[in-house]
């Protein structure tokens, strides 16, 4: 059993968990991921780690509800244990050795994003941040992300916190003055880093998104989470999450990250009504 | 001397009816009552030089555990096969025994061979109902440690062996149940998860300590198990649970699921449970692309699932390589066949989801290095299937955790562990076995070589100082 140290809502349906998992926490780096699951009965969820505590022996999680699953998770509160977590899982996002990267994080992958920033101020790379969200009550960890970054920028859909716009816009000026990072990490919606790659393929930068597809054992055995980078197949879990942008077919991830859509909406209907306010 | 019943035929296992069973998850064979037992069992010619037992790859005594079977002595029977067999329940169930022990049977010269595995499946349900489950002890911590990396047949017959001997073991699994592909894999109307949760609690009761949730090769590695975790020697028995694709245009459209997925949301997670939150891909015509166990396990959980489904294998049906009662099951319950036949693209609709699996004809032609004949492309025979899913039962090749993180062991370019009959690998204190030295194969050649191993584990750690 694996105990919830301390939750924390970060937004109505963004909330933020550390849970004691001694062996996950030994090694877990900036960009793996763990699997949970909420109670007996309950589907594995792949969450990537916020945040580690090597002395506690605890994983910080940071998630959305978007379905069946995570509403159970939400239902558990600080002091109860949920019966599962593994990891960590995946490869570690690739920090050593760069000097000027933009970290560019969207929506709840901000809560991914960060730990990746954090890990480079503390490399001493000069980290330009930037955020996106859709609205001025959505945007989570600002203060985080500006104690770890050289530029901060934000942006929202409808403008009401930063900029206008999405989180190309102030990368996009960026690039256009004659920036160059070596390299630019992408986090967030699939759109999002479908864009991301588009502008900065044009500027020829480097960029490494973090996939999130479906998936179920997170050690490469169901095969759910294939991705075609350059042509070839790809399991996120083992290969990824953090793929060349510029070789990753956004679309076709796009299409399968729709393919339980209907259950998922089936599930959010009978659970209740705080999807309706939300997020996405 | 023993007289023996000339019947020519094997008694027949009572079965579901393929109407009724098509739509539902309980086992299929029902197993014989004890006097069809001892009626078959009274069938061995009890031949001197016991040719099944040959057929055996554990070496079970076959024809002592059948002769106390006639006579009424099952608990008797049971502890024979115990001696040999880890998993007595689980391999009367999937060991493919018309290839085995069966296949030499002395009465299967001339007529029906001795029904084996029925008897073996017979002896071990009888002592699960009468014997009482054992209770777990706490773990042993005294005395040398070994780890066990995987749950399946090989770490569990590795686990046992190890026990019994007096060490303490420690499995770790990363799945969130112990069993492996006996609890992912396997499905229930074949192999009732309660039957593999009462070996574990039996492995338990021996003091065997299991750890799920735990994936070796990230959350640690081989080397730290000794060096950190202060075990004596690690036995890897990790399986082969990297699924194959084609590599064909169109593999990556919605609805195109690799069997051990798909087994995997049915089995694992229950999605055939009415209240279960996994979701499931519903489809009305399922293709399943391969001919073994898995494909005809996957082929019937999708046809209990509602659809229609449909066997797409390369070579005849001659070759398939399921075993027989699994391909007769499927075919029973409904599932059709296209032999011959190789898929060489998934065509998707508008949207992305599968609509229709372009095939061609095969021919078959010259013998390859299996000694199967080679099934060769007929020109011009492109023809579509239609469908709304396809999986891909292809079989599987070893997960690259643990052999990409573990420094100086030798792997064959496929990712298989090198170990010798003894499970022994290229490092000093660590064994293998099972898939991850062999390959997809089987659960007794898994448990086999879990037994080997263990015995190997016992030598290097009495050598030890």
């Amino acid at each position: 059993m694996f105990r919830i140290l301390a939750k924390e809502k970060l937004n109505p349906t963004v909330t933020r968990m550390e849970i004691e998992a001694p062996l996950a926490a030994r090694k877990a780096q900036a960009g793996q991921f763990v699997i949970l699951r909420a109670d007996e009965r309950g589907e594995r969820i792949p969450l990537t780690i916020a945040g580690t505590d090597r002395e506690r022996g605890s994983v910080t999680v940071i998630y959305q509800i978007v379905g069946g699953a995570t509403m159970a998770l939400e239902r558990r509160e600080a002091g109860e244990c949920i019966p599962d977590l593994v990891g960590p899982l995946g490869t570690p996002t690739e920090v050593e050795g760069l000097h000027n990267v933009a970290v560019v994080g969207g929506g709840v992958g901000c809560a991914i994003a960060l730990p990746v920033a954090r890990r480079l101020h503390e490399l001493g790379a000069r980290v330009t941040s930037v955020v996106g969200f859709r609205s001025r009550e959505l945007v989570i960890l600002e203060e985080e992300f500006r104690s770890y970054s050289d530029r901060f920028f934000m942006a929202t859909d409808d403008g009401s916190c930063g900029e206008r716009g999405n989180v190309c816009g102030p990368l996009g000026r960026l690039l256009a003055a004659g920036e160059r990072f070596d390299r630019v990490i992408a986090i967030g919606p699939l759109v999002m880093m479908k864009f991301v790659a588009e502008l900065t393929k044009k500027y020829g930068v480097p960029t490494v998104a973090s996939m999130n597809p479906i998936m179920i054992d997170g050690t490469g055995m169901c095969g759910c989470c294939r991705v075609s980078v350059g042509g070839e197949m790809k399991f996120a879990c083992v290969d990824g999450p953090d793929f060349d942008a510029h070789r990753i077919d956004f679309d076709e991830a796009i299409s399968r990250a729709k393919l339980y859509a209907d259950f998922e909406a089936r599930a959010r209907e009978k659970g209740c009504n705080l999807m309706k306010k939300g997020v996405q | 001397m023993m007289r023996y019943d000339p019947d020519p035929k094997m008694n027949p296992m009572p079965v579901q009816d393929p109407a009724v069973r098509s739509r539902n998850f309980s086992e299929v064979a029902l197993g014989y009552d004890e006097a069809t037992a001892v009626k078959e069992a009274g069938r061995c010619l009890h031949c001197k030089n016991r040719p099944c037992v040959e057929g055996c790859p554990v070496g079970v005594a076959i024809p002592e555990f059948i002769a106390l079977v006639a006579e009424g002595k099952f608990e008797e029977a049971y502890a024979v096969i115990r001696e040999t067999s880890s998993l007595p329940a689980v391999c009367g169930r999937v060991c493919p025994q018309e290839r085995q022990c069966e296949s030499k049977c002395t009465r299967g010269i001339k007529h029906e061979p001795v029904g084996i595995g029925r008897l073996e499946r017979f002896v071990a349900d009888y002592h699960m109902a009468h014997a009482p489950v054992p209770a777990p002890v706490p773990p042993r911590t005294e005395g040398k440690r070994v780890a066990v990396v995987g749950s399946g047949p090989a770490g569990l017959a590795c686990a046992g062996d190890l026990a019994k001997l007096g060490y303490a073991v420690t499995v770790f699994e990363a799945l969130h149940v112990a069993g492996g592909v006996l609890v992912y894999g396997i499905p229930e109307f074949r192999l009732p998860k309660a039957i593999v949760r009462r070996e574990v609690e039996g492995l338990r009761a021996l003091g065997v300590e299991f750890v799920t949730d735990a994936v070796a090769g990230r959350a640690f590695t081989v080397g730290e198990l000794k060096t950190e975790f202060g075990f004596d020697a690690v036995f890897l028995g990790t399986g082969a649970g990297l699924p194959k694709f084609m590599n064909i245009p169109g593999e990556n459209a919605k609805g195109v699921f690799s069997a051990n997925e798909y087994l995997t949301r049915v089995n694992l997670m229950g999605a055939y449970e009415e209240d279960c939150e996994t979701p499931l891909y519903r489809a009305a015509r399922v293709a399943v692309v391969g001919g073994g166990n898995v494909a005809m396990d996957a082929a019937r959980c999708a046809r209990r699932m509602g659809a229609e489904v449909t066997v797409v294998y390369r070579r005849s049906e001659a070759e398939l390589p399921a075993r027989r009662e699994e391909a007769e099951h499927a075919k029973e319950e409904g599932v059709s066949f296209l032999f011959l036949t190789n898929p060489v693209e998934v065509l998707a609709d508008e949207s992305g989801k599968v609509r229709a699996l372009k095939c061609v004809e095969m021919a078959l032609g010259e013998p390859d290095a299996s000694g199967r004949r080679r099934p060769v492309e007929v020109k011009g025979s492109e023809r579509e299937i239609e469908a709304d899913c396809v999986i891909m039962a292809l079989g599987t090749s070893p997960n690259p955790l643990v052999t990409r993180t573990t420094e100086g062991l030798a792997a064959k370019p496929r990712g298989e562990i090198v170990a010798d009959d003894g499970g022994r690998t290229s490092l000093d204190g660590v064994f293998a076995g099972g898939d991850a030295v062999t390959g997809s194969a089987t659960v007794i050649l898994a448990m086999g070589a879990g037994k080997a191993a263990a015995k190997s584990i016992d030598e290097y750690l009495r050598s030890e100082k």
